[in-house]
């Protein structure tokens, strides 16, 4: 058997209501509200990013896991918002979890899919046996254009997953990709803050995407919504998952558990994975999980997974992603926000 | 520069590496060559404790530059489970919550950068718990 033995979150403490947001510019915070179901996102602390964030997610991953990190044969993460253009993320946080020097280390980047990338390899390389664990993460701390749509979601938070073979506390039963050149958001080297094509962002590229990997995933699987307690795919804002579901065959009760973009905004490459981490926090022994994930550029990588009993025994070793959105929130005005965010211009 | 000295201290920085007497059981961290108390040169390396209580702290109004930003903002000595002391940061925490005897945990965090081009440099704080 083979899949997640250790999982973990981080989300920072700081939020901002999209309120606040719409009021700095003129916007109705209800339409908002309403058309995103958006209500708050997370902020990261001017000492956090996505470094910071992944270790704090792959340290609770490791309690869960409980191995000696120095088992851990490869660590990836996925992220659009890598500190350094050039140094990886990576190097950082291994010597911060005592993991190698005998590992195996890259950042990847695929817009919002760089964390089930991650997670998809980190995978595929326990079951071809080259090491016993590997760890893959999400993470971001990604930014919106100041008065741009995507300001209202972009936030900060990363989830980290231990993959392995000996007690596995959810099983990867099947994967299936599905990749297509798609210009619905890019973010050229150099520049502070990406671009996207309005409204292509919807049907060609998120809704095309994550319903053909969908469907390719029943098919391979042979399985049918209903054979799901859980459902979860990427949350760039509160609509967009619940439509793909539905256009899918799962039920709002299905992607309850996982839908938690509207208190946590799109943590990019942090979104599905988080909202599976919040999935496993209260999920039962057999229970069945139906993951997508999506990149914009464009690619949705599919999961299916299968809860074991270990999950009992390991759910409780570190913070779960309800009690993290809900407890010692730090609400900031827009002023902060835009200070936290480094939208303010200041003298070297 | 402060990169030769940044990577040096790594081990205590980012992981909170420290030496343990194993003749007297002393922890010292950052750890030492010769145990102070019973003079042993004998130490196995250990990782401290990362929660502990607050014992005192100071409130930074007027911070030195690369802090400036961030005033204002407190720097305590907590003493963790282990019985080290040390000296930190507190993040995420607005000044006039901050409590003598407040239990508080290690989180790692990036404490200063080196202006737009340099390194970031990583380490611990304390957040209140
Ligand atoms: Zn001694």
């Amino acid at each position: 058997m083979i899949g997640i033995v250790g999982y973990g979150s981080y989300l920072p403490r700081y939020r901002i209501k999209v309120d606040q947001i719409a009021k700095q510019w003129g916007a109705d915070p209800e339409s908002i509200k309403r058309g995103l179901q958006l209500y708050e996102k997370t902020v990261p602390g001017l000492d956090e990013d996505t470094i910071t964030i992944s270790v704090e997610a792959a340290k609770y991953a490791l309690k869960r896991a409980r191995i000696d990190p120095q088992k851990i044969g490869a660590v990836y993460i996925g992220s659009e918002s890598h500190p350094y253009a050039v140094k990886p993320s990576g190097t950082v946080l291994i010597d911060a979890l005592g993991i190698g020097p005998h590992v195996h280390v890259a950042s990847y980047e695929f817009a919002c899919k760089a964390g089930t990338e991650a997670m998809f390899v980190a995978y595929s390389l326990v079951k071809a046996s080259e090491m016993d664990y590997a760890l893959g993460i999400g993470a971001d701390t990604s930014q919106g254009a100041p008065g741009d749509a995507l300001e209202y979601s972009a936030s900060a938070g990363g989830s980290a997953f231990i993959m392995g073979k000996e007690n596995v506390a959810a099983e990867i039963l099947f994967t299936n990709s599905y990749t297509s050149d798609t210009p619905d958001f890019w973010r050229r080297e150099g520049e502070f803050y990406p671009r996207h094509a309005g409204r292509f962002t919807g049907e060609p590229a998120y809704f095309k995407h994550i319903l053909n990997a969908g469907k390719n995933l029943l098919e391979k699987s042979g399985m049918s919504p209903k054979d799901f307690k859980f459902a979860v795919f990427h949350m760039p804002n509160g609509k967009f998952p619940q439509e793909a579901g539905k256009k899918l065959g799962f039920t709002k009760e299905q992607l309850e558990a996982g839908w938690i973009v509207p208190w946590m905004g799109n943590t990019y490459s942090g979104s599905s994975p988080t909202g599976l981490s919040a999935i496993l926090d209260l999920a039962k022994p057999n229970d069945k999980i139906f993951m997508v994930s999506f990149g914009s550029g464009a690619g949705s990588d599919g999961f299916i997974f299968q809860v074991t009993d270990e999950i009992e025994k390991v759910r409780s070793l570190a913070p779960k992603v309800k009690d993290m959105l809900d407890n010692n929130k730090i609400y900031l005005d827009y002023g902060e926000y835009a200070k936290f965010r480094r939208k303010i211009i200041l003298n070297e | 520069m402060i990169s030769p000295r940044y990577a040096r201290e790594i081990p205590q920085r980012y992981r909170l590496e420290a030496g343990r007497c194993t003749v007297c059981n002393a922890i010292y961290f950052p750890p030492r060559l010769i145990c102070p108390n019973c003079k042993s040169k004998s130490f196995e390396e250990i990782k401290l404790n990362e929660e502990g209580t607050l014992l005192t702290f100071t409130i930074i109004r007027v911070g030195s530059e690369k802090f400036s930003k961030e005033v204002p903002y407190a720097v305590g000595i907590i003493e963790l489970k282990d019985g080290v002391r040390l000296t930190a940061q507190l993040a995420d925490c607005a000044v006039d919550k901050v409590e003598i005897g407040a239990k508080v945990k290690l989180v790692f965090r990036k404490i200063q950068e080196e202006g737009k081009w340099g390194l970031h440099c990583y380490g611990y704080k304390a957040i209140l718990i």
